[in-house]
């Protein structure tokens, strides 16, 4: 068991409001406690809008500045453009903005964000819907997945398109450094931000985070089901420089996607051909994985399952 | 200060480059663009110090404004048509979170169809969003509403972002002589912004948070309140400007030769070069009519336009855009401004020059002549005819 080297100090605010088990609040305590006291956070609309806490009040130790959902990509380019004009030399900028902000209507700016090589850190915490609104599916939805826009019924099984590749995007316009991180490793969480922290130009953390009433499961079960993801291949932690890939948890035996599947109520009406299908997609993604990081190269995307 | 010949688009960069704005933020759009080509040659050059974000729309521009403002730095942007719809969401934002934005916005039709001809509906669909809005009838105008906006947006009582407004190619691709102060004396009329950062790095604090009902309406009162300093603060802001550039800018409103009129006509913009001329020559003929030019048209000077007009008999107010179902923009302006008159004039509607018509001598006498016929309840499209000796097509 390795040691627990987390730094002591705390910028996310005991008496947020966050939901019991909110992993998208734990992404937060991990990033500021990587990235310190003069970083300033640009959320837009999402999740955290409501956990931060209403006015007069704060759960961050930090400046925040709130955006509308598309912006977050242009907010950071603002602010890192403000603080080298007025020689704030020092202030580190970071975007946190949840999955459907980044991957569908905020993806035009953080586009635009990394194609312009801002100097600032961009998270996306990826809780596979539009949960603040009331768990809506969005493109990082997973295939199958029953929300409340993509009930399961007699024409329709959940969500009937695969998840949004959004690592893939981000790759694709070349940022200086990009990862996945899971609040259920929290030291391999801080590396990576003290890594990105050191870095200058764009970065992009994807950031695992289940949500206990959208993803309908008991609360106190957050961390092992984050662990699970991880363990099944089916988020495999890593991190992406100068176009290398290199896993940062390996597995030599991967457990079955099942195990991850059968705890969340969203995947309850899934067949056994359905596990299948994404026992199949998994083992395909990390086999590439693996062959891309023995190859020097970043991983491709593989090519999604179709169902049955 | 020199002399140069200079298009209204390159009134705005130079009144840029000598606010010594710090962020520059913006995407091309037609007749805009030649605004932030000629600020990032200044950037290139070494001419302005700044950082000139280059995004990917309207809307990133603004939110890069609007952020870049919240630490404290000065931010210009520019658009038109489109792109100021685009920013729609945005011009919310930036005047909730009271960032003393500029924006120049070329005024230029909205599509379907496509039109790049001079039109006011871009602007106008903006007048609820808390910015302030010059219109400017001269290149010489432009450069000086542009440094009389920063004062007035980064004046601690008012603190709302302002739109400087031109007229697709009238103004925006046409060169004038246009008087450049030097730098030095801008700089003491202009300032640099300090010590107005609403985010404070080091400092835990949110800007924008989330509020229940009772906080909510001080927020939008507190915006209301800082609206209605506008026009006291422009004053004095016009006192100085007159102190250190020797030009007085005229206020909100500019009444000509309305004295003894019994008929007048307001315009905005570049139509009122036009109609001051059409006035004189109707004055020479023993005609009682004259001309009231609105600069400001938000917060909208409802006393200054009451008091201009007065012993007016019959108003006629010229609209450049439709307002769909209602009546013409500023007609409607100006008939709530008057309906508190003591002896209320008659106003009529009426729409010309939409989508780039040109508004000729001709037009505004028989603007002239029917408001002296008498008022029309109903709004008059006066230019809907093929222009004389224009060419028709198929």
């Amino acid at each position: 068991m390795a040691k627990l080297t987390l730094p002591p100090e705390e910028w996310v605010r005991s008496g947020h409001s966050a939901c019991p088990g909110c992993a998208p609040a734990l992404a937060l305590r991990f990033l500021l406690k990587g990235l310190g006291p003069r970083t300033v956070v640009s959320v837009p609309a999402c999740c955290w809008t409501v956990i931060a806490t209403p006015y007069p009040t704060t759960a961050l130790g930090v400046a925040m500045l709130d955006s509308p959902i598309e912006s977050t990509g242009a907010s950071i380019s603002g602010l890192r453009a403000a603080a080298d004009a007025l020689g704030l030399d020092d202030v580190t900028v970071v975007g946190v903005a949840g999955d459907g902000g980044t991957s569908d209507i905020g993806l035009q700016s953080l586009s635009g964000m990394l194609e312009r090589r801002t100097n600032a850190i961009y998270l996306m915490y990826d809780n596979e819907a539009y949960m603040n609104t009331g768990i809506q599916r969005s493109g990082a939805t997973p295939w199958r997945a029953w929300t409340t826009t993509t009930p399961v019924g007699p024409t329709a099984r959940g969500k009937m398109e695969p998840k949004k590749d959004i690592m893939g995007i981000v790759r694709a316009h070349r940022p200086v450094y990009a990862a996945t991180v899971n609040p259920s490793f929290p030291e391999d969480f801080l590396a990576k931000v003290v890594k990105a922290r050191g870095l200058a130009g764009p970065r992009f953390l994807h950031a695992f985070t289940p949500c206990p009433p959208g993803w309908r499961y008991d609360s106190a079960r957050t961390i092992e089901i984050g662990s699970l993801a991880t363990e099944t291949g089916l988020f495999p932690l890593y991190e992406v420089e100068a176009g290398r890939v290199r896993l940062t948890r390996r597995y030599g035996r991967l457990k079955p996607v099942r195990e991850y599947l059968e705890r969340q109520g969203r995947f309850a009406h899934l067949t056994d051909e359905e596990v299948d299908v994404i026992q199949t997609q998994v083992t395909a993604g990390w086999e590439e994985l693996l062959r891309a990081e023995a190859a020097g190269t970043a991983p491709t995307a593989v090519a999604p399952v179709l169902a049955p | 200060m020199t002399q140069q010949v200079l298009s209204g688009n390159h009134a705005q960069s130079e009144a840029v480059r000598l606010a010594r704005v710090q962020v520059v933020s913006a995407y091309p759009i037609t007749p805009q663009t030649t605004i932030v080509e000629e600020i990032a040659d200044f950037v290139a050059q070494g001419r302005l110090p700044a950082e000139f974000v280059r995004v990917e729309s309207e809307h990133s521009a603004l939110q890069v404004c609007v952020s870049a403002a919240a630490l404290g730095a000065r931010t210009y942007t520019a658009t038109s048509s489109q792109g100021l719809l685009l920013m729609h969401e945005l011009m919310h934002w930036a005047a909730g979170m009271r960032a003393p934005i500029v924006m120049g916005v070329v005024n230029r039709a909205v599509a379907p169809p496509w039109s790049a001809g001079a039109d006011h509906t871009d602007s106008l669909a903006q007048r609820d969003t808390g910015w302030i809005q010059f219109y400017a009838e001269t290149n010489q105008e432009v450069l000086d509403m542009v440094l009389e906006a920063y004062r007035l947006a980064e004046d601690p009582a008012v603190r709302l972002p302002a739109m400087v407004c031109e007229d697709a190619f009238y103004l925006s691709h046409t060169v004038e002589p246009v008087d450049v102060p030097s730098p030095d004396v801008v700089d003491a009329f202009l300032p640099p912004r300090r010590g107005r950062a609403t985010l404070v790095p080091g400092v835990a604090g949110r800007l924008g948070s989330f509020t229940g009902p009772e906080d909510y309406v001080k927020f939008r009162h507190a915006e209301a309140a800082a609206m209605e300093s506008v026009l006291p603060t422009l004053g004095s802001v016009e006192a100085e400007f007159l102190t250190s550039f020797g030009r007085s800018l005229g206020g909100p409103v500019v009444p000509y030769r309305l004295d003894g009129a019994t008929s007048a006509l307001v315009t905005l913009g570049t139509a009122s070069t036009t109609a001051r001329g059409v006035v004189d020559e109707l004055r020479a003929q023993g005609h009682r009519v004259g001309l009231l030019k609105v600069r400001v048209l938000r917060p909208f000077p409802d006393a200054e336009v009451r008091a201009a007009l007065a012993d007016v008999m019959r108003v006629g107010v010229l609209d450049r855009s439709w307002t769909f179902g209602s009546t013409g923009a500023v007609a409607a302006e100006v008939r709530a401004a008057l309906y508190s008159a003591p002896r209320r004039p008659s106003v009529t509607s009426f729409l010309a020059g939409i989508g780039g018509r040109d508004i000729t001598p001709g037009l505004v006498r028989r603007l002239f002549e029917q408001l002296e016929a008498g008022a029309t309840e109903r709004p008059l499209w006066m230019d809907l005819e093929p222009a004389a000796g224009g060419t028709v097509h198929g």
